[in-house]
């Protein structure tokens, strides 16, 4: 495996990362404000439906995608109507480590939804602001570290997964190999390659960064809350 | 003029508020009238001053009811109005502050302006001034001290154009120095801008000091209400207004100071004078002053060799008299009324009756500085 090999492997990472978050995000904010605005029923049911994903088997997970979003699989269909597949593609990794990633994106978002005086918004009504005006001038600001901290906790997790991710669109270099997965590759094969260590190396240094990047961003947070 | 027009010009200046709502805890029904000026809500907690407070803002909802500033509805539950809180104009300055921690203090006294669309007919430069916090732009909320936050929090209110003032305990989280400290600049505001204020508190010196009329709530209604004055003369409030601070408030000029002692000296009426220590007053100054119902005694005839200076000829106009030890007195002096709790043994042996003329003591150093108002 040569060095460029390498380069591909870790851009094709961040490309699946990176189209997991864009896609998560938004959705893990609003699952997170319903969660931590709003009763509804079957509030507890979707509570345990985006935790199930922390605590299942990946490779059951992926296997559950597979089913689902396979090209026979009920929801497949549908998307591949749409010009839209997931099976043995890099978007199905993508969807794969969104779902994967989706319990740490909620968790830092609700819990700085739920941290957020509510009074800062009554004083900003009183003060004229209307309900769009104060979700952006004051709503969206304040919980901002903990959607970012979300985020970047969410993408290193995305960068890193590896049962569901292989269980579902499997292990095609150039299209499907990550970075977990090649690591996974070559340390199956008998030569070995010495490449492997630098990619356990940017593998390390990444979710590193990302834990440090995400707690620093949560003091910052501690600091804008406490008035 | 009749009850009637004033009760029209009443509605027209001031504030119409009569709200029912069955609410988690307790149920409310409050009614009252207010004129320009300072209105002031007073009771315990739990009273339910908070809550009519935040229907005037439009943060509760009542169930039924009728809510008018100025004149202008906005809240009629029959007519199905209910106007948003962005659209009342009703200022608002919470106990805890609530300023914006993600914003300097320009862009907190300012938000009204580039978020709430409000306009811009306020002096920004006069309200910080007025209000001791012109060096204060721009620090951030989190540097700033209590009753620095409070005095931002109540011209971030001013600044967005309100039409009524409502305050919420302002110094309720405060220590008894920055409370000294913010007082004067209560009736600053009270008295230069001329803004109609609703100020809810449980402090009675707060309320003696700086309110126009009184509304007293217990247990989610209303007791009474009327010009401040008068509600304090009135003794069937003497337990809603508590027992050890019943009092009254005498109005009066500074008209003399006397250097070689460091009094002032106050004219009630024509010959009636009262002597309090205060160091800022200038002659002519009108004030109001709170004098404590128990720091008052009563003589039958003029004492002479007592040193209390404060010897008022008085009336007995009124008393509530029970078992219980004490007797509570109300006395004209001089046009005004003043209040006197003494034992039902003094009374039973001064042997005092209504229309009785009496001479009321009271010490110098029970009138405290911090229970006047520099103006009326």
């Amino acid at each position: 495996m040569t060095g460029n090999d390498v380069i591909d492997i870790i851009f094709l990472s961040l490309k699946i990362a990176a189209t997991a978050m864009v896609f998560s995000i938004p959705i893990a904010f609003i699952v997170a404000w319903l969660l931590a605005r709003h009763e509804f029923a079957g509030k507890s049911l979707v509570q345990a439906l985006i935790t199930l994903p922390l605590v299942m088997p990946p490779v059951v997970t992926g296997y559950m995608l597979l089913v689902l979003f396979g090209r026979n699989g009920y929801l497949g269909g549908l998307f591949h109507a749409l010009g839209i597949q997931f099976a043995f593609h890099w978007t199905g990794a993508a969807l794969a480590a969104a779902i994967m990633a989706f319990p740490l994106l909620v968790r830092p978002m609700r819990l700085s939804i739920e941290a957020l005086d509510r009074g800062l918004e009554e004083a900003a009504s009183t003060l004229g602001a209307k309900r769009l005006t104060r979700f952006v001038t004051i709503t969206l600001p304040l919980v901002l570290p903990g959607v970012l901290a979300g985020a970047v906790l969410g993408f290193a997790k995305a960068l890193g997964e590896f049962g569901a991710t292989i269980t579902f669109v499997s292990n095609i270099p150039g299209e499907t190999q990550t970075l977990s997965l090649a690591i996974y590759s070559l340390l199956q094969s008998p030569s070995g390659d010495r490449t492997v260590m630098l990619m356990i190396a940017v593998s390390a240094f990444l979710a590193i960064g990302s834990v440090l990047v995400s707690e620093w961003i949560g003091r910052r947070m501690g600091k804008w809350t406490r008035q | 003029m009749t009850d009637h027009a004033k009760d029209a010009k009443m509605q027209g200046q001031g504030l119409d508020v009569a709200v029912d709502a069955r609410l988690d805890q307790f149920a409310l029904a409050a009614k009252f009238k207010a004129g320009p000026g300072l209105t002031a809500l007073f009771g315990q907690s739990g009273a339910g001053k908070t809550t009519v407070l935040k229907m005037i803002a439009g943060l509760v909802r009542p169930d039924a009811g009728r809510i008018a500033v100025m004149g202008r509805v906005l809240f009629d539950a029959a007519k199905g109005i209910d106007i948003a809180p962005a659209d009342r104009r009703v200022g608002m300055v919470f106990q805890e502050a609530r300023l914006f921690p993600h914003m300097s203090v320009l862009r907190n006294l300012t938000y009204g302006r580039w978020a709430g669309k409000r306009s811009a007919t306020t002096d920004i430069g006069r309200i910080t001034q007025m209000l001791g916090i012109d060096g204060l732009l721009q620090r951030y909320p989190r540097t700033l001290s209590g009753g620095e936050k409070q005095r931002v929090a109540i011209g971030r209110a001013l600044l967005a154009d309100p039409a009524l003032l409502l305050m919420d305990e302002p110094l309720a989280s405060l220590d008894q120095q920055r409370k000294r400290e913010i007082l004067p600049y209560l009736e600053e505001v009270r008295d230069e801008i001329g803004l109609p204020i609703v100020y809810v508190s449980h402090e009675v010196d707060e309320v003696a000091r700086l309110a126009d009329t009184l509304v007293l709530m217990a247990d989610g209604g209303v007791l009474g209400a009327g010009n401040a004055v008068e509600m304090f003369s009135r003794l069937e409030f003497g337990p809603a207004l508590g027992r050890h601070e019943a009092s009254s408030l005498l109005t009066g000029t500074m008209a003399r100071y006397l250097p070689e002692y460091g009094l002032c000296e106050i004219a009630l009426g024509e010959g009636c004078l009262l002597y309090i220590v205060n160091e800022r007053l200038a002659v002519g100054d009108r004030l109001r002053m709170r004098v404590k119902a128990r720091d008052v005694a009563l003589s039958l005839s003029m004492p002479k060799d007592v040193s209390v200076r404060n010897i008022l000829p008085a009336t007995i106009h009124d008393l509530a008299l029970d078992d219980s030890p004490f007797v509570e007195i109300l006395l004209q002096v001089s046009g005004q009324m003043l209040r006197a709790r003494i034992t039902r043994y003094a009374f039973d042996a001064l042997k005092l009756g209504i229309g009785q003329p009496v001479f009321a003591m009271i010490k110098s150093v029970a009138i405290g500085q911090r229970m006047l108002s520099g103006k009326l």
